[in-house]
């Protein structure tokens, strides 16, 4: 099981050596029903915890996405530009939105590992 | 396909399926006939267009047909009742379409000399003076194109106002509960935007809004009677802590309808509103459009109206003031030319008719068949707010819960039973809000029958195997529902030859 | 009263259901203070012909464009429109039905709005076209600020060719979203040097096609200035029947062309209500302002349209929409698409030929009266003359005389000594031979 960390907001984290992968997870890409576009960031942008990193589109609502670490955008999945549909279908593998450079690794401890985010929502009813 | 024997040709009945004119379109058609041209010399310093456009014809018997095909398949205003909130889909009457027609209105150029256009002008003036006595306000800014045009003019007045006072204010307060158009207007003025939460009755929180009021408020934009269809009861105090602030009061005049004749938002403190012409003086909505959004300004704000506008000569008649230079402190200008003059004439058509008489009953009687629906239909469907409201009924889909049916659901079964459905998700302060506003236009005859077919459905809604039926609905219609995902997935937003028909055509 | 469908024992029946004795009890939350008690001080309702009556007077007191010989253009012009282009926007369920929200019931309305993109993007040569804007001024201003969402820089260069009330309403709501523009002067000859106002802060650049004093200028050489500076070319065209004729903006680098659509369907109403055209590039899609119908399927599998890409809008975005643009032209972009559908390619060619071919004719007779020169060697179909003397004491006497000659550049230009003796002349298929004639008569009196 790798290393998994949860937002509240729904994002998740998965480090790869210096690098966090991020995306949202699959209980927020229900939400949001079928997603229509992704809005990403340019690479090169740099962020905090918690500032707006992306935005999810369905048909009838935008979703800001957050940072879950500060860092760098090192990469973007482009091939979610033709197939926004890889969210819905798979939000923790294919549909993941970016890659960062992690500037602060200490912010993963913030954050709610996988059977802790599944509480979380289980919570949210 | 549903409802019946399939047919050969695909259409059924009086309902026809039509292709594009890309489709039907014959090359070197034209249902226009034109004088011969004489091939004289030309001035196009050789940038005369060599390639073809690619443009279909269609001669008049099939344009006809075509655009005849097409309008079979709208709900209309003139088809049935259309309950849709914050709308206001009252009668559009027809002398309105005859006036705007008279040669002197339609037939004259905004840029003719002022001597030659006066019976225009006087019409301006004429709308501009009604709606200045209705609302009790000083002046009127007649040239925003729509409402949201509207708003932005209002929030521009506002903001020159402030910055003619040596102030810079940050932001506008806006409620929860208020329609997309007021941030994106705010927005585009360079205002950030705070929110107010509403109270449990649905209203604005005096409170909140008294610990948010500071400095740096530029204004509040407000809408009474509110998204909800509920009156702001403390609408005086709000409107005394908002100029306290030293901050000004819009308010989004979008639901006026509740209003007229009755109440003059003058005397509630307002120092601007915008109105739809288009919904409280019965313009037409024409499939989306053209709008008309005059806003109402007290005196504080009035010297800051933008350009153009129409002012008597102290020796009789009529002038424009068009330009920076002859318009002092006008904070600019919003659109060319006039404003929206084929609105301007049907509303007066529509406000002479009425009279002052006549408006006041139609706040009655819009007031009246809001809360008539409001009695009616208050034991089966969940009424999100206790008490009367004003002219249109807010519930929510609490009434649905454990069924299976949504909202959304809901309001495509209303399509198969032959009305549009009403206003849909909309305040978002409810969960799953459905907004009633009948007008009115609609007869008792009318009120009952829509009230008959909302209980009945609320009923089978409740039902075995309701699911499953509302989600399939609507099934009597032109099209079923239509993919909203794809189209946004893969946007397909024009007709594109394909390559084959476009080599035949080289 | 003939609007009101409820009678009095309606409302009483109504009254009872709902609880209340009088209509009056469902106005409490209203302060006592704002309650009005009397009527509001306007006249009481009035019969049909009583309106009719008054407003046939009014009206009759301005002068038609048809009734004289016309040559006023200045971003709006006078073209003759078939009589079933009318009859058929006049159709119950175009008139009076609303936005196509609920797409099931309105795939009239949606057809006709994707064929009209489409037309649009045709015409201008463009990619995508969105289903208008207001008008071509609010159009104008609109792609300005998508300029900026795309190129995220502060700045814009107006053309010193662009219509002064386009130039006035985009400098109005720049300002107020925080834009700088840089606006070259004015260039009755056509002739600027735009290239040296552009910088590295520089979002676009506005140029109108014909321009304001009517001069048809070669873009490419400008379009490729812009590029190379990473802005964007905006291209404005007043005068749609031009593209008839023109080489279409899309073809010489534009990045979003944006028109006035008035020409076609609508009529002169005065100005307004009016149309404003938009269309642009596939990539900056998402960045258009205004509404979008798409193509797509139904459950059972067959062609339909609905409204797309919603979530750039208002309701959606709210303070962060591409526009608060909530309605389109709606009733003028249906008359447009008919019109155009009417004429179709030959059509439309043939009329543009017309309008060209008699305002060179108009253009000859004028500038062979001594005192007159034809400023603009360039033009489609409107053209700026240099009197002797002031143009708007021309205009007036032209009026006097039962002719309407044609646009006093001061009068929306004042102030500025250079400009005072132009005036822009008109002309379009509907302009006979005697028009002409009268007008020739008339300026050799008053010049």
């Amino acid at each position: 099981m790798s290393d998994v960390k949860y937002t509240d907001q729904h994002e998740w984290v998965r480090v790869e050596g210096e690098l966090g992968v991020m995306g949202i997870s699959a209980y927020a890409a229900e939400q949001l029903g079928d997603i229509v576009y992704v809005e990403l960031p340019d690479i090169g942008k740099t962020v905090s915890q918690g500032d707006e990193i992306a935005v999810v589109e369905s048909v009838k609502a935008a979703s800001e996405v957050y940072a879950p670490v500060s860092g760098e955008v090192i990469e973007i999945n482009d091939a979610l530009g033709e197939a926004p549909d890889k969210v819905n279908e798979d939000a923790g593998g294919d549909g993941w939105f970016l890659k960062m450079k992690i500037s602060d690794p200490s912010e993963l401890d913030k954050l709610m590992d996988e059977s802790a985010y599944k509480t979380f929502v289980e919570g949210l009813g | 396909m549903t409802g019946g024997i399939k047919t050969t040709s695909g259409n059924r009945g009086l309902q026809q399926e039509e292709e594009l004119i890309f489709e039907l379109a014959q090359p070197g058609v034209s249902g226009v006939d034109l004088p011969g041209t004489k091939g004289g010399p030309s001035c196009l310093g050789g940038l005369e267009r060599t390639r073809p456009i690619g443009l279909p014809g269609l001669s008049e018997p099939e344009a006809v047909r075509h655009y005849v095909r097409l309008s079979q398949k709208n709900y209309s205003i003139d088809t049935g009742l259309y309950p849709l909130g914050s709308c206001t889909m009252k009668h559009n009457p027809r002398l309105n379409e005859k006036m705007v027609r008279l040669p002197g209105f339609a037939d004259v150029h905004p840029l003719q000399p002022v001597e030659t256009v006066q019976g225009a002008l006087e019409l301006i003036d004429v709308c501009a003076h009604w709606l200045k006595k209705l609302t009790g306000m000083t002046a009127v800014a007649m040239s925003p194109r729509a409402g949201a045009h509207g708003e932005l003019c209002g929030l521009m007045t506002i903001r020159a106002a402030h910055k003619a006072r040596g102030h810079k204010r940050k932001y506008v307060l806006v409620p929860d509960s208020a329609h997309g158009t007021n941030p994106a207007s705010a927005a585009a003025c360079s205002y950030e935007v705070k929110t107010i939460p509403s109270k449990k009755d649905g209203r604005v929180d005096l409170g909140a809004l008294r610990g948010a009021l500071d400095e740096d408020c530029a204004a509040l934009m407000l809408t009474n009677p509110n998204t909800c269809g509920l009156f702001e009861r403390d609408v005086l105090d709000i409107a005394e802590a908002v100029h306290d602030a030293g901050a000004y009061f819009y308010c989004d005049g979008a639901n006026f309808n509740a209003l007229v004749g009755k109440v003059r938002p003058g005397d509630l403190g307002v120092d601007a509103m915008h109105i739809n012409l288009h919904k409280t003086f019965s313009t037409p909505h024409g499939g989306g459009g053209p709008g008309s959004g005059p806003v109402v300004l007290s005196e504080a704000l009035a010297s800051f109206a933008p350009l153009p506008f129409v002012v008597t000569k102290p020796q009789g008649g009529f002038d424009l003031v068009e330009t920076a230079e002859q318009g002092t402190q006008a904070l600019g200008r919003l659109g060319a030319f006039h404003g929206q003059m084929g609105m301007f004439v049907r509303a007066v058509a529509y406000m002479m008719s009425h009279g002052a008489d006549g408006l006041r009953q139609v706040a009655e009687d819009a007031v009246l068949s809001a809360n008539y629906i409001r009695a009616r239909l208050e034991d089966v469907m969940s009424v999100s707010f206790e008490g009367p409201c004003m002219h249109e009924v807010l519930f929510d889909d609490r009434f649905l819960q454990g069924s299976g049916v949504s909202t959304l659901d809901f309001a495509k079964a209303l399509i198969d039973e032959g009305y549009h459905p009403m206003t849909v998700y909309f305040p978002l302060v409810v969960h799953g809000a459905m907004l009633v506003e009948p007008t009115e236009s609609e007869s008792k005859h009318s009120l009952d029958r829509f009230i008959e077919t909302m209980r009945a459905l609320a009923r089978a809604a409740r039902e075995e195997g309701a699911a499953a039926r509302f989600a399939a609905a609507p099934q009597w219609t032109p099209r079923r529902r239509l993919d909203e995902t794809r189209a946004a997935r893969q946007p397909v937003l024009r007709w594109q030859p394909d390559s084959a028909s476009a080599e035949a055509a080289e | 009263m003939r609007y009101l469908p409820l009678t009095e024992p309606d409302r009483r029946t109504m009254l009872e259901a709902v609880g209340v004795s009088s209509v009056d009890d469902l106005f409490t939350d209203v302060p006592k203070t704002a309650r009005l008690e009397s009527l509001i001080d306007l006249p009481c309702a009035q019969g049909e012909w009583q309106v009719e009556r008054a407003l046939t007077a009014m009206a009759a007191k301005s002068m038609s464009a048809g009734s004289a010989p016309f040559f006023v253009g200045g971003g709006a012009y006078r073209h003759h429109i078939p009589a079933s282009v009318d009859h058929l926007i006049q159709r119950s369920e175009f008139l009076t039905s609303y936005t196509p929200y609920q797409p099931e019931v309105s795939q009239g309305t949606l057809q006709a709005l994707f064929e009209f993109q489409t037309q649009v993007a045709m015409l201008t040569g463009m990619d995508v076209a969105n289903a208008s804007m207001y008008d071509g001024s609010t159009a104008c201003a609109e792609a300005v600020a998508m300029a900026r969402r795309v190129t995220k820089r502060p700045g814009a260069v107006l053309s010193g060719g662009l219509h002064p009330q386009y130039t006035h309403v985009t400098v109005t709501l720049s300002d107020y979203a925080g834009f700088k523009i840089k606006r070259a002067p004015a260039s009755p000859d056509g002739v600027e040097a735009l290239e040296d106002l552009i910088d590295d802060q520089t979002a676009c650049v506005v140029v109108q096609y014909p321009d304001f004093y009517g001069s048809i200028t070669d873009l490419g050489a400008l379009a490729e200035a812009v590029h190379a500076q990473g802005a964007l070319l905006i291209v404005v065209v007043t005068e749609i029947v031009a593209l008839g004729l023109i080489r279409a903006p899309g073809d010489m680098g534009a990045d979003i062309v944006v028109g006035e659509g008035q020409s076609l369907g609508v009529g002169l109403n005065f100005g307004g209500p009016y149309l404003g055209l938009f269309a642009t590039r596939q990539k900056y899609v998402r960045q258009m302002p205004g509404r979008l119908c798409g193509q797509t399927v139904d459950a059972d599998g067959r062609r339909g349209f609905v409204l797309t890409l919603s979530t750039r809008e208002q309701h959606i975005r709210r303070e962060k929409a591409t526009s608060n643009i909530c309605t389109n032209a709606g009733l003028c972009c249906l008359a447009w698409t008919i019109h155009l559908t009417l004429l179709g390619e030959s059509g439309l060619r043939k009329l543009a030929r017309l309008c060209h071919e008699r305002a060179v004719e108009l253009a000859e007779a004028l500038s062979a009266l001594d005192v007159i020169d034809v400023v603009t060697p360039t033009f489609f179909n409107e053209f700026t003359l240099r009197l002797s003397r002031p143009a708007s004491q021309i205009v007036s006497e032209l009026a006097g005389r039962g002719v309407l000659g044609g646009l006093a550049v001061p009068r929306l230009l004042p102030g500025e000594a250079e400009l005072e003796n132009l005036l822009i002349v008109a002309a379009t298929e509907t302009n006979t031979d005697e028009d002409v004639a009268a007008l020739v008569t008339a300026m050799k009196e008053v010049v």
